[in-house]
């Protein structure tokens, strides 16, 4: 198998909770907590888990758009943590983001040109007249034509401004794409045509994609290997087929059993997971998920189970597939 | 399922927008009914005019922009377009209710879950003692399946988290044993695990108080599961009308089709999606033709200058395409259907 392109180690971003009149810590949120995984080149690696769980802090720390309280990202064999906060901006060239809101992320009063130039300017690449001929060559490749380059975001619906922010991204040619929940603000009909976009652009320039979703059909659909997070933590990563047709942990299989078919014939077993996720300031002892487990065992209040391999390309952390598991 | 009687009827209903831009009619002339104890879903994109649907037959479009400019909306025998302020406000929670997306901004941060609660109670039924009430929202709490009901009454939206909250919407709405229940896309702004807890729900109650339900959603999933029939809708019309069963095994409006087809589906991997070219348009952008022939594989002369009529190709089924036209059933059916 080919070296990852990026690698994260141990990653944790703990925010303090200050209290009282000399903003004493009280305590800390655990937004993420001890997360390791690692992407292959040219593969898009699924982030999926429910709110709060994690994964758009997980994808932020990558960028260092936040920067992680503890933990070493390696991207394409650069140590991204410890660099200088200049080299970093350098850095990002070859990572690119994606954002969920295509109406927040693109400035009202730039044009769609202005937009698109800004980072060849920003990383210094070409002179005006490339930079223009760049700008007009993926307003084409990623659906538009080049009289937008005039206009301005309040002009496009949301399908297409999410195609303007993708064109951004790849703008600096980079190697990585982090896209937090992308499809999430579209359409059904836009969203398999933005899909479809990203698929297609993966295959022509060779990307690699971090895909945070919430969405499992859309993750499974675009996904090569799929991590599922809870309350700060990995608890299963998979290859996409595994995961979903044989999901190991007990939080996966409740997920998976709750998305809504749209196959009115279709009959599951449905697992509902009573209650809600606990309070990631204070989150339980042990297995965090302990509290909603249907199978939940002694040692599982008291262990943090690991992420451990239990068949080539399938990790899961639950003690029921560790040393526990005779209990 | 057709014996049932139609509780709440739609009769040609337009809901126009008037704005500096022009007229926009967001919704243009549609026909439903609710039937007694069925769950309903309307499905369709952003902009279809589902919500707006749903506002109109509450009386709360804000106006101005909004106003109803046509059509009938009759419960029962009451003509809801044209009662008083006051006799709407009679209407709405007694006989129809109404949830909302979001429940954090449906309630008020300021009052406690008791008081919310007791307040619809108070307003409602004439008479009641406060003990009464109190007691009714214990009940409604309880029902809900809301753990310790007598503490939550005390305790402010601010507590809850996201699903309880929507529970606390569904006790407040059935508080009064409404008819009708409108759910306007209420677990969308939910977590799925969450989302299959409040489906669930509202399932249960549908059956036990049966009390019809009209989902209103983008979520075909989501149909699929809890509805019996759909409406969809494409740009301020009805495209097709069915039971659940026929428009996910045979849908017949090109739009439907593609919408089902272009869901990712997590039982298995499509290499590719179909997606539907175009966006879809702003209300009112399309007035001559059928509105959705600019997007239509099938669409032919026909489409570009008229717009179909919703035709009735089977008792139960109504498609708006030129290509059933010839396969609608005939009047003589058709009257057979409607008596």
């Amino acid at each position: 198998m080919t070296e990852p392109l990026l690698k994260v180690e141990g990653l944790k971003k703990y925010f303090p909770i200050r209290k009282g009149l000399l903003s004493r810590v009280s305590g800390h949120v655990k937004a993420v907590d001890d997360v390791s995984f690692y992407v292959n080149k040219g593969e898009t690696l699924g982030i999926v888990g429910e709110s709060g769980c994690g994964k758009s802090t997980t994808g932020r720390m990558l960028m260092r758009l936040l920067e992680p309280s503890e933990g070493k990202v390696v991207f394409d064999g650069k140590e991204l943590t410890s660099i200088s906060s200049d080299d970093m901006r350098k850095a990002r060239r070859e990572i690119q983001m994606v954002f969920q809101d295509p109406y927040a992320s693109l400035n009202p009063r730039h044009t769609i040109e202005k937009i698109l130039e800004e980072p060849l300017i920003v990383h210094g690449i070409g002179d005006a007249k490339t930079r223009k001929k760049k700008v007009h060559d993926f307003l084409e490749i990623v659906g538009l034509s080049s009289y937008h380059a005039k206009r301005y975001p309040h002009q496009f619906s949301g399908g297409q401004r999410q195609r303007i922010g993708i064109a951004r991204a790849l703008m600096t040619n980079p190697k990585l794409i982090i896209a937090d929940e992308p499809v999430s603000a579209l359409d059904v009909s836009i969203q398999a045509q933005v899909l479809n976009l990203m698929q297609d652009l993966q295959k022509e320039l060779n990307l690699t994609y971090i895909f945070i979703a919430h969405d499992l059909g859309v993750v499974r659909h675009i996904s090569d290997r799929v991590g599922v997070m809870y309350l700060g933590k990995m608890v299963e990563i998979a290859e996409s087929e595994l995961l979903y047709d044989k999901p190991l942990h007990p939080y996966t299989q409740a997920l998976l059993s709750a998305v809504p078919v749209p196959d009115p014939n279709f009959v599951r077993e449905q697992i509902l997971i009573k209650g809600d996720i606990p309070s990631p300031s204070n989150p339980p002892s042990g297995c965090t998920f302990h509290t909603r487990c249907p199978f939940k065992m002694d040692v599982c209040t008291k262990i943090v189970p690991k992420l451990e391999e239990v068949e080539p390309g399938h990790s899961v952390a639950c003690h029921l597939y560790g040393e526990h598991a005779q209990q | 399922m057709s014996e049932r009687k139609a509780i709440l009827q739609v009769k040609g209903l337009q809901t126009s927008f008037f704005t500096d831009d022009g007229v926009i009619p967001a919704v243009d002339n549609i026909d439903f009914s609710v039937h007694e104890g069925e769950v309903l879903g309307i499905v369709g994109e952003s902009g279809c005019g589902k919500s707006v649907t749903s506002l109109s037959i509450m009386g709360l479009v804000p106006s101005p922009p909004g106003k109803i400019t046509g059509g009938k909306i009759l419960f029962g025998d009451k003509e809801l377009t044209k009662l008083s302020d006051k006799e709407m406000r009679n209407v709405r929670g007694n006989d129809v209710a109404m949830i909302f997306q979001e429940p954090m901004t449906s309630l008020n941060p300021l009052f406690t879950i008791g008081n919310q609660l007791m307040e619809a109670i108070l307003i409602h039924k004439k008479g009641w003692s406060k003990k009464q009430a109190s007691a009714r929202a214990v009940e409604m709490l309880t029902l809900v399946g809301l753990p310790r009901a007598d503490e939550l009454m005390k305790e402010y939206p601010h507590q809850l988290s996201g699903g309880m909250r929507q529970r606390v919407m569904i006790a407040m709405a059935l508080v009064c044993d409404p008819k009708v229940l409108i759910a306007d896309e209420p677990t969308t702004a939910l977590d799925v695990t969450i989302q299959a807890q409040i489906l669930a729900l509202m399932k249960d109650l549908n059956e036990r108080l049966n009390t019809a339900v009209l989902l209103i959603t983008h979520d075909l999933g989501v149909v699929a599961e809890t509805c019996e029939r759909v409406v969809v809708m494409y740009a301020g019309q009805i495209v097709e009308e069915g039971p659940v069963q026929t428009i996910f095994k045979d849908p017949q409006h090109p739009y439907t089709k593609g919408l089902l087809q272009s869901v990712p589906d997590m039982r298995y991997k499509k290499q590719r999606l179909y997606s539907i070219p175009g966006n879809v348009p702003k209300p009112g952008s399309v007035n001559t033709g059928c509105r959705f022939a600019a997007r239509c594989e099938f669409a032919f002369d026909k489409c570009l200058t008229q717009n179909p009529d919703l035709y009735q190709t089977a008792t139960v089924h109504k498609t708006r395409c030129f290509l059933y036209e010839d396969q609608e059933v005939s009047t003589h059916d058709r009257t057979l259907v409607e008596s």
